[in-house]
C-alpha cells in the first residue's frame, strides 16, 4: 500500500484555490445583500478578532509567555492607524497605507516593551506587559491634542470592507504559519518547551522572544487599524484590560499553539454575543460570568484547550482520504484475481 | 504644612497598600502564584461590610463579618481553582487566577449593578481630626495607620515564632522537603491564604472608610497597586511589602499634589517597569537563580 503524499506546489495550489474560493463566495454573498449593515459588521469583527487571537497565539501559545496588554497594541495600531487615514487623502491605496503604518507602529512599540519585558517571565512579564497597556491607554487619554482624549477619535474614514479584512486576516494567518515553520518559529518552539535546554543549544533566546512579542504586536496593530476602520469611532475605554482577557480567552479556549483553535474560537465567540444579545434578553449580563467559568474549568479540565495544539491541514485530510480510497482499491483487485 | 500633611495622607494610603501587598507577598512566596483575585476579595469584603450595617449589625460585628467572609471565601477558591492545579504549568495557574477575579467582578456587577454604592464609612470609624500644632490630621488616617501596623507586627510575630509560621517558611523554601518533614502542605498553604485574605479584609476596611465608594472593579486596580507594591518591595518578603506599600502610598499622594493626577497609574507602572528592569527582585528579595 503506498501512502499517498501531496507535493507541496500541490498543496499550495489547493490552498489557493480555496481561499480564492471563500473570498469570491463572501463578496458575492455580501454584494448579493444577504447579510444586513449588522451583520456585515459582525462578520468584519470577527475578522479583526480572529487577527487578534491568531497573534496573540504567537506570544502565548507558542512562545509560552502571558502578555495582559494585547489591547494595548491594538489601541495603538488603531489610533496610529486612523490618524494617518484621516491626514491622508481618500482612496485605496491610504486604506493600505494606513493599515500598514498601524501595524509598523504597534510593532515598534512592541519591541520599545518587548526588550525590557521580557527579561522578565512568567507572572512579572504577565503584570509588566498589563501595566504597559494601561500606561499606553492613559497616554491616549492624555494627549487630547492628538488621539481626542477620553471621548474618543470621530469620523475616522470607514475603510474596512469585507475583501481587505479578509486578505488581512488570511494574510496574517499565513504569514504566522510560514513564520512558525521556518527556522525562527522552531526556535521560539523550543523556548516554550524549554528555555534553559533551547539556550545550550545555541538559540539566543533574548532575540526570539523579542522576534515573537514584535510579531504579535505588529498584527494586533493591523486588527486594530481594521477595527477603527470598522467602528469610524474609537475611544481608549475600549482598549482596556478586559479586551486584552477577551482575547486571551479566545486563546485558551481554542487551545494555546493551534491556530485553527484560535480561528474557531475567535469567530465563535465574537459572533455568539452579538446575536445571542437579540435573541436571548440579558445575555450580556451573564457573557464576562460564562467567559470567566470558562477559563477556569478549561484550565482545570483541559489545559490544552479545546484543539490542543492540533493544527487543521486541508492537505493533510486529502492524503488521509486518499489513503483509504488506494486500501480498498487494492482490496477490490485482490478479490478480482 | 503641606507637606507633612500629605505625608500623613500617603502614609495612609500606603499602609492600605502594605496590607494589602502582605497577601499578595505570602501567597506569592508560597506557591509562586500572582493570585490575581486578592483585589477583588477586598471589594468582596466592602460590599459585605455594606450589607452588614445595611442589616442593622453594629459596626464592630460587621467588621468581624467581613474579615470572616473575606477569609472563608479565600480558602474555598483556593480549595476550588487553585488546588486542582497544585501541579499544573505556572502558565494554567495564572490563567485559573484571572478567571477567579473576573468572576468575582462579574457576579457582584451583577449582584449590586455597576453604580457606585456609599459605604457607610463613618459609622466605623468617626470622622474628626486632631490638631498637632497647628496640623489637622484626620482620625480615620491616624487610625489607619495603628491598626496597619499593629497588623504587620502580629502578623510578623505569627511568621517568626509560631510553629505554623516555622511551618509557612519551610514550604515557600522548598514544597517538597517540607512534605517529607511531615508538614502538611495542604493545609499550610491555605493557613496562608487565610491569614492573607483576613489582612486584606481589613484593608478593604480601611480602604472604603478612606474612599467610601463601593464598585464591583474597585478592588482590581488596588490589588494591582498592592502588588505592584509587593514587588518593589521583594516579592515573599514581609518588610518589603510593608516598604513597599508605603513607598507607593507615597508616590501615588505626591504625584496627585503636583496635579498630575490623571497620570498617577501611569507613574505607577512606570515605577514597576523601572524596577523590575534595575532589581528584579525588589529591595528586600532573594535574587532568584534557576538551577538546572
Amino acid at each position: 500500500m503506498k501512502a499517498l503524499t501531496l507535493k507541496m506546489p500541490v498543496r499550495y495550489a489547493i490552498n489557493t484555490v480555496l481561499l480564492a474560493l471563500l473570498l469570491l463566495a463572501g463578496s458575492a454573498l455580501l454584494s448579493a445583500g444577504v447579510f444586513g449593515r449588522a451583520q456585515t459588521s459582525v462578520i468584519m469583527q470577527i475578522g479583526v478578532y480572529i487577527i487578534l487571537a491568531v497573534s496573540l497565539n504567537v506570544a502565548t501559545g507558542y512562545l509560552g509567555q502571558l502578555p495582559l496588554g494585547h489591547a494595548g497594541f491594538m489601541a495603538v495600531g488603531a489610533y496610529a492607524g486612523a490618524i494617518l487615514w484621516k491626514a491622508l487623502p481618500e482612496g485605496s491605496l491610504s486604506a493600505v497605507a494606513g493599515i500598514i503604518f498601524g501595524g509598523i507602529t504597534a510593532a515598534v512599540f512592541g519591541l520599545i516593551i518587548g526588550i525590557p519585558a521580557l527579561r522578565l517571565k512568567g507572572d512579572y512579564l504577565a503584570i509588566i506587559t498589563l501595566g504597559f497597556g494601561e500606561i499606553i491607554r492613559i497616554a491616549i487619554v492624555n494627549l487630547s491634542g492628538i488621539t481626542g482624549g477620553a471621548p474618543g477619535l470621530k469620523k475616522i474614514p470607514k475603510y474596512s470592507n469585507f475583501t481587505l479584512v479578509y486578505i488581512c486576516v488570511i494574510l496574517t494567518c499565513v504569514i504566522i504559519h510560514m513564520f512558525m515553520k521556518s527556522r525562527h518559529g522552531r526556535a521560539i518552539l523550543s523556548i516554550r518547551e524549554n528555555e534553559i535546554a533551547a539556550e545550550s543549544c545555541g538559540v539566543n533566546t533574548t532575540y526570539y522572544k523579542v522576534m515573537a512579542f514584535t510579531a504579535s504586536a505588529f498584527f494586533a496593530g493591523i486588527a486594530g487599524t481594521l477595527y477603527a476602520g470598522n467602528q469610524g469611532i474609537i475611544a481608549p475605554s475600549e482598549f482596556g484590560f478586559l479586551k486584552s482577557i477577551d482575547i486571551l480567552v479566545m486563546v485558551v479556549l481554542g487551545g494555546m499553539g493551534s491556530m485553527i483553535g484560535s480561528i474557531v474560537s475567535a469567530a465563535v465567540l465574537t459572533a455568539l454575543p452579538l446575536f445571542l444579545q437579540s435573541s436571548l434578553k440579558g445575555f450580556n449580563d451573564y457573557r464576562m460570568i460564562i467567559y470567566s467559568l470558562l477559563l477556569i474549568l478549561v484550565m482545570i479540565f483541559k489545559p490544552s484547550g479545546l484543539f490542543g495544539t492540533y493544527d487543521f491541514s486541508l492537505s493533510f485530510l486529502i492524503e488521509k482520504l486518499g489513503v483509504k480510497k488506494s486500501a480498498k482499491g487494492e482490496k477490490q483487485d485482490g478479490a478480482k484475481a | 504644612m503641606q507637606f507633612l500633611s500629605q505625608l500623613i495622607n500617603g502614609l495612609q494610603l500606603g499602609s492600605i497598600y502594605a496590607l494589602v501587598a502582605l497577601g499578595y507577598s505570602m501567597v506569592y512566596g508560597i506557591i509562586m502564584l500572582l493570585n490575581f483575585a486578592h483585589g477583588d476579595i477586598i471589594m468582596v469584603g466592602g460590599y459585605l461590610a455594606m450589607l452588614a450595617i445595611g442589616a442593622g449589625v453594629a459596626p464592630a460585628f460587621a467588621v468581624m463579618i467581613s474579615i470572616f467572609g473575606c477569609t472563608i471565601l479565600a480558602v474555598i477558591i483556593e480549595k476550588g481553582a487553585y488546588k486542582p492545579l497544585r501541579s499544573a504549568p505556572r502558565l494554567s495557574l495564572l490563567i485559573t487566577a484571572i478567571g477567579v477575579s473576573l468572576l468575582l467582578q462579574n457576579l457582584a456587577l451583577l449582584i449590586f449593578s455597576a453604580n457606585a454604592k456609599p459605604f457607610p464609612g463613618t459609622s466605623i470609624l468617626p470622622s474628626g481630626s486632631v490638631s498637632i500644632g497647628g496640623l489637622s490630621i484626620g482620625t480615620t488616617a491616624i487610625i489607619t495607620i495603628v491598626v496597619s501596623v499593629v497588623s504587620m507586627a502580629a502578623l510578623t510575630l505569627v511568621v517568626q515564632k509560631t510553629k505554623i509560621g516555622k511551618a509557612m517558611r519551610a514550604v515557600s523554601e522548598d514544597t517538597e522537603a517540607a512534605q517529607l518533614m511531615g508538614i502538611p502542605v495542604d493545609l499550610i498553604i491555605s493557613v496562608t491564604f487565610a491569614i492573607g485574605s483576613a489582612l486584606a479584609g481589613i484593608g478593604s476596611i480601611l480602604f472604603c472608610c478612606r474612599y467610601p465608594l463601593l464598585t464591583p472593579t474597585m478592588g482590581s486596580m488596588l490589588g494591582l497597586k498592592a502588588f505592584i507594591a509587593a514587588v518593589l518591595g521583594g516579592i515573599g518578603s514581609i518588610p518589603g511589602a510593608v516598604v513597599g506599600g508605603f513607598a507607593i502610598g507615597l508616590a501615588e499622594v505626591f504625584v496627585n499634589s503636583v496635579g498630575l493626577s490623571t497620570w498617577t497609574d501611569a507613574v505607577v507602572f512606570g515605577i514597576l517597569i523601572i524596577v523590575l528592569l534595575a532589581r528584579p527582585s525588589g529591595f528586600f528579595g532573594r535574587p532568584m537563580v534557576e538551577k538546572v
